[in-house]
């Protein structure tokens, strides 16, 4: 639970990179001749934990959320090219005012258990995560809706009061179940643990603490997937992981870094396996608590940035694979501004900056200082992430140079939530955000989402990017909403309200004998279900 | 009476001692690793030094241990988490012997329902598997290195209350007490003066041996992410980083172990040693 | 004996009492409230709902009322519903858990019974030979061997180079569609590694403690008799010796239950194994605090029973206990 940590808080954001990495039209799948896909074999993979309730609407771990974009399926979905394509709704109409969405779903879909699935389940699942008594983290989104209504069991209708950007990438949100849920207590169900979805693979065995075992769904919407069954291993400790993928009890790993680079360059290794690399949704950077006043001077923040090597947190912690991060945005993605202003190191100029701003070294001690108090405080981040921490270690001996003395707190993730983060109790923090292609970013720079226990925590307020960011969800021309967020962007790059540290890179490494991987802008996980086994290479026959 | 107790200490003991081979050993090994430690403090280096152009160097001419992920000197670390180590041992024993002095005097001394009270006290304690009382207080109190020598100090006094209760029964009817007390000594002036300076030598034994049990804690608790915190080193955090290179970079993960394992050894010899020169009817 | 059980057993009930106090204390000690975490999981969650999750766990009433409340569950086995999002009763989640643990302790516990008391006799009767001095060596080194480090190692040695036995987890993926030997083979493959990691510690311990044991008990009057009347050596060691040499054993065994227990957080968490120690380790991690509670109550419970039995085989072993009708001990 404590590795993935971001996506508590950025949750709704995570969901939909999650929810995106399903399958493509049948339409594209290869036409199956002997040598060919065929059915049948057994996919292997770990996960640090167990997965905690697989009712999405509930859960907020990555094992739930990965189980369950299995399990489920949202009305839309994003294809390889993360455009928005169609999953249990097999079109849609957007209304001339952009406020109206008329869905058509696809017929004949079942629930595992056989239930028909219709409009009716999507109305239910519209008012399951805006029900005040459902405990949830997704609801934000739904609340934009001002109605919703179900003219045939087919057709789903919903309204807004205002135009709202990100609406459609909302709906892909996992479908539950309507029959099962109903009037019932959603904590209280059973099928947290037994979930009945409409997605490619249906839960067959879960034992606790040790594995979740997942079968191919023969009736599902989009055919049989080939690969027959998913096991997910739980083992708490990705070191452990990878000596069991080395020995071949693993079929698919996530690798860190170091075990990508030097861990894998063995015969043994790429003889059995495959290693993609590419560039993932999400970045880490140092956030400043902007009611220190510490930091209430930009010049502070500028020269904090041109003190850190952002290339040798790359090289040191990600050896290299990473890229370095300049704003919010994936550098590959539509809305991302290559005209920012950059921040190269440059730790002269950083102590000119500071020097302006007013912190010189005046009593010796190699510690800058203004109206006789140093330049001294301290960056939280949690315990958990390796990366961070390291991060947080060379950044630390980098701000020393240019005469900020800082100090390292790592601490568990409850507390440091709880005691530093919601209550704003802190000067600087290490954290990360998943993201996805939706370029909203209202919940985190909004100056209305600085209170507690809300996603601005560093309390950033800038009348401009709220008005941009107010624009942006508004809009959707892809074209006028760009202008907005490249307008954004150059306020953040100028502020520099968190340094941009890097984006890492996905560094997963899968059997050689699975094929039909075919990396994409989306990954490598969107296409599983095309995914298959030669008959001859088969490794589990049962 | 002090003099007569020296005299025990220097002859007898030290007599015993030079001639267990063993506890030679272990002595030599704590005295190497507080010489290590203070060459650690001399040396001036910097042990969270990072350059990350001379990441995971296996050992040679430059790093004689190699180096880590973020390039720094493993000797160094090792070093410096000697340091480390010592001191948490130290002061964690430190605290569990004050508490288990203070509950077994008392309850030796005055016996009655204080000794039931704090007995039942002592029998409930050892009824909690220790580590679990730790990993529960270290994660709600903040891992540091502060809070891991209290709690291990207050989940492991027990075994001192015990002996120290014991020996208070024993020396509380002893003649020398009986006459301080017909002479009108206080009740803290007996515990102090007479009792108590008599009743040390197998607190002696259980502390040394503490010692080694807390730096294992330390070490175990470090290794699972919620005891020392980086960038200080510590011999249990240096082998986060070797568990995750096993097979790759063999020195990150046997340096540090092998530093547990023979300080810990040495704790315990010297250790075995004083029990068997305080208690020779095992030995010839 | 039957008196004598009875009340050892009542004996029992006020440190039940103590154990339950003492972990409300610990947890109650603890800054914040339990449901801050809760609420945290959910930004959206008004004050109002938080005010309702502390009527729910009672936390608006004083510690003494909320103690009580506890208590009064415990009593009933309802340990309460677990933090975490799956909201299931404690009770559900240790009892899935607790076999694991319990086999694993159970076969250290063998495992060191097995292989130290014969190694400690063996030390004991040839003592100073070159076979005494290695186990002692042995049991200093295994003594002091931090245990997280050497199940690296081994899983790197045996698991990974030499490819003899499976790295982590308590069973092959293909379990179920073995035979019945093949099951059992794939279990044992599995327990070899946490087992001997779990057993080493005490092993080297007890060995040591059993040879200082036996060569006390050889030096006794009745053994210097048994031998004056003419007995063999053997008879001298293993009939009288040794019988009185492992009395003291039971008792230690029994008080070695919690370090057993505390030390399986570490390698259930190296070996991946679904067990009691992971569970809590889990549950700390994410401040499931009726998680907590319940684990440290049932872990101390366990320690009791460990001690309970050993007392009973001590009485049962040693004819002055087992006559005296509940007297001395």
């Amino acid at each position: 639970m404590n590795r993935n940590l971001l996506n508590l808080f950025a949750a709704v954001l995570l969901m939909f990179v999650l929810w995106g990495c399903n399958q493509t039209e049948q339409a594209t799948l290869p036409a199956a001749t002997p040598s060919g896909p065929v059915r049948g074999d057994t996919f292997i993979e770990a996960s640090i934990g167990d997965a905690s309730n697989l009712l999405p609407v509930l859960s907020s771990d990555s094992a739930s959320s990965d189980i369950s974009s299995l399990v489920y399926s949202g009305l839309v979905r994003y294809d390889k090219d993360l455009k928005i394509e169609g999953e249990l709704a097999e079109s849609w109409q957007v209304s001339p005012d952009r406020l109206t969405i008329t869905f058509n779903l696809r017929k004949g879909v079942t629930w595992h258990d056989g239930a028909p699935f219709t409009s009716a389940d999507v109305l239910f699942n519209y008012q399951l995560y805006t029900d005040p008594k459902t405990p949830t983290a997704y609801a934000e989104s739904f609340r934009q809706v001002a109605s919703a209504e179900t003219p045939d069991p087919y057709t789903f209708r919903v309204t807004y009061n205002e135009p709202y950007a990100p609406a459609l990438i909302s709906w892909g949100m996992p479908i539950h179940p309507k029959h099962l849920l109903e009037g019932k207590d959603i904590t209280k169900s059973p099928l947290s643990r037994q979930p009945v979805g409409t997605g490619p693979y249906r839960l067959s065995a879960w034992s606790a603490g040790e594995k979740i075992v997942l079968e191919a769904n023969p009736d599902y919407f989009e055919g049989q997937p080939y690969i027959k069954r998913i096991v997910y291993r739980i083992i708490p400790d990705q070191s452990t992981q990878f000596l069991e993928l080395k020995t071949g009890s693993l079929d698919f790993m996530g690798l860190t870094p170091l075990q990508f680079d030097r861990q894998t360059d063995t015969g043994a290794f790429s003889r059995l396996f495959n290693k993609y690399n590419y560039l993932n949704f999400g970045y880490s950077y140092l956030g400043y608590n902007l009611r220190s006043p510490f930091f209430q001077d930009k010049r502070v923040r500028q020269a904090l940035t041109y003190a850190i090597d952002k290339q040798e947190i790359i090289d040191g912690v990600l050896l290299g694979y990473g890229r370095v991060a300049t704003g919010p945005y994936k550098p590959d993605t539509w809305v991302y501004n290559a005209q920012v202003k950059t921040y190269g190191y440059d730790p002269i100029k950083a102590r000119q900056l500071l020097a302006d701003a007013g912190w010189v070294d005046t009593d010796n001690d190699g510690i800058v200082d203004k109206d006789g108090q140093a330049l001294a405080f301290t960056i939280v981040t949690n315990q958990g992430n390796d990366l961070r921490a390291k991060s947080g270690e060379i950044i630390q001996r980098r701000f020393r140079e240019v005469g900020v003395d800082v100090q390292l707190r790592i601490i568990e993730w409850a507390t440091f939530l709880k005691e530093f983060i919601n209550p704003g109790n802190f000067d600087a923090t290490i954290l990360g955000w998943t993201g996805g292609p939706e370029p909203d970013q209202y919940n985190i720079w909004h100056s209305s989402k600085t209170g507690p226990r809300q996603l601005n925590f560093i309390n950033y307020k800038n009348q401009e990017v709220d008005d941009l960011l107010e624009r942006g969800r508004r809009t959707f021309d892809q074209q006028q909403r760009k202008a907005y967020y490249d307008r954004f962007q150059e306020i953040l790059a100028e502020e520099q309200p968190y340094t941009f540290l890097y984006i890492p890179e996905a560094l997963p490494a899968v059997a050689k004998r699975f094929r039909g991987i075919e990396p994409a802008p989306a990954g490598i996980r969107y296409n599983f279900n095309h995914w298959y086994v030669p008959e001859d290479e088969q490794k589990y026959s049962r | 009476m002090l003099q007569r107790r020296q005299s025990f200490w220097r002859t007898v003991i030290w007599q015993r001692l030079r001639h267990n081979r063993m506890a030679l050993a272990g002595a030599g090994i704590v005295l190497g690793m507080f010489l290590l430690a203070a060459l650690a403090s001399l040396s001036g280096s910097d042990p969270s030094a990072i350059d990350v152009s001379q990441s995971l160097q296996p050992p040679g001419l430059k790093h004689p241990l190699g180096t880590d992920d973020l390039g720094r000197d493993v000797l160094l670390r090792l070093l410096y988490g000697a340091r480390i180590s010592l001191l948490v041992g130290f002061v964690a024993v430190g605290i569990s012997c004050l508490i288990g002095i203070a509950f077994g005097a008392l309850s030796g001394f005055y016996g009655g329902w204080v000794d039931t009270l704090i007995m039942r006290f002592v029998d409930i304690m050892l009824c909690f598997p220790t580590f679990f009382l730790i990993l529960a207080v270290i994660a709600f109190l903040n891992p540091s290195i502060w809070n891991i020598m209290i709690v291990i100090g207050m989940t492991s006094w027990m075994g001192v209350a015990r002996l120290v209760r014991a020996e208070f029964l024993s020396l509380r009817e002893r003649d020398f007490v009986l006459a301080a007390r017909a002479l009108g000594a206080s009740d803290l002036c007996l515990i102090f003066r007479h009792i108590l300076p008599n009743a040390l030598s197998p607190v002696l034994v259980s502390a040394t041996l503490g010692v080694a049990g807390a730096i294992l804690t330390e070490s175990a608790l470090s290794f699972l992410g919620i005891g020392v915190q980086p960038p200080t080193p510590s011999w249990g955090n240096m082998l986060i980083v070797g568990k995750q290179t096993l097979g790759s970079a063999w020195w990150l993960s046997v340096f540090p172990g092998l530093a547990i394992l023979i300080t810990v050894l040495g704790y315990n010899l010297l250790g075995e040693g004083i029990r068997d020169a305080l208690d020779p009817r095992l030995k010839d | 004996m039957l008196q004598y059980l009875i009340k050892r057993l009542l004996m029992m009930i006020p440190l039940l009492l103590g154990i339950t106090l003492i972990t409300f204390v610990v947890i109650h000690l603890a800054p914040g409230e339990p449901t801050d975490l809760q609420t945290q999981m959910n930004p959206e969650a008004s004050s109002e709902l938080q005010e309702r999750l502390r009527v729910y766990y009672g936390l608006d009433q004083p510690l003494p009322v909320q103690y009580v409340r506890w208590l009064g569950r415990l009593i009933r086995f309802d340990f309460g519903e677990s933090f975490a999002l799956d909201h299931r009763p404690v009770l559900d989640k240790i009892t899935e858990r607790l076999p694991v643990t319990v086999l694993l302790n159970l076969l250290s516990i063998l495992v060191i019974l097995a292989v130290a008391v014969p190694l400690g006799v063996l030390s004991a009767v040839r003592r100073n030979s070159l076979f005494d001095r290695a186990t002692t060596v042995l049991v200093f080194v295994g003594f002091a061997m931090p245990s997280f480090w050497l199940a690296l190692l081994m899983m790197d040695w045996f698991g990974v180079r030499l490819g003899l036995l499976p790295i982590s987890g308590i069973k092959s993926l293909g379990y179920a569609y073995l035979s019945f030997g093949g099951q059992m083979l794939d279990r044992v493959q599995h327990l070899i590694l946490p087992v001997f990691i779990s057993a080493i510690g005490g092993l080297a311990g007890f060995s040591r403690y059993m040879r200082s044991n036996m060569l006390e008990v050889i030096r006794q009057d009745y053994i210097l008799t048994a031998r004056a009347k003419g007995l063999s050596e053997r008879v001298v060691i293993y009939r009288h010796a040794l019988r009185n040499a492992l009395l003291p054993v039971i008792t230690i065994l029994g008080l070695s239950v919690p370090g057993l227990i505390g030390g399986s957080v570490i390698f259930e968490t190296i070996f991946a194994i679904p067990g009691m120690g992971k569970l809590f380790y889990d549950g700390v991690m994410m401040r499931d605090y009726p998680l907590i509670m319940g684990i440290l109550v049932m872990g101390a419970i366990l320690t009791l029973v460990g001690n309970l039995l050993a007392d009973i085989s001590y009485a049962l072993a040693d004819p002055r206990i087992r006559h005296s009708q509940g007297d001395g001990q």
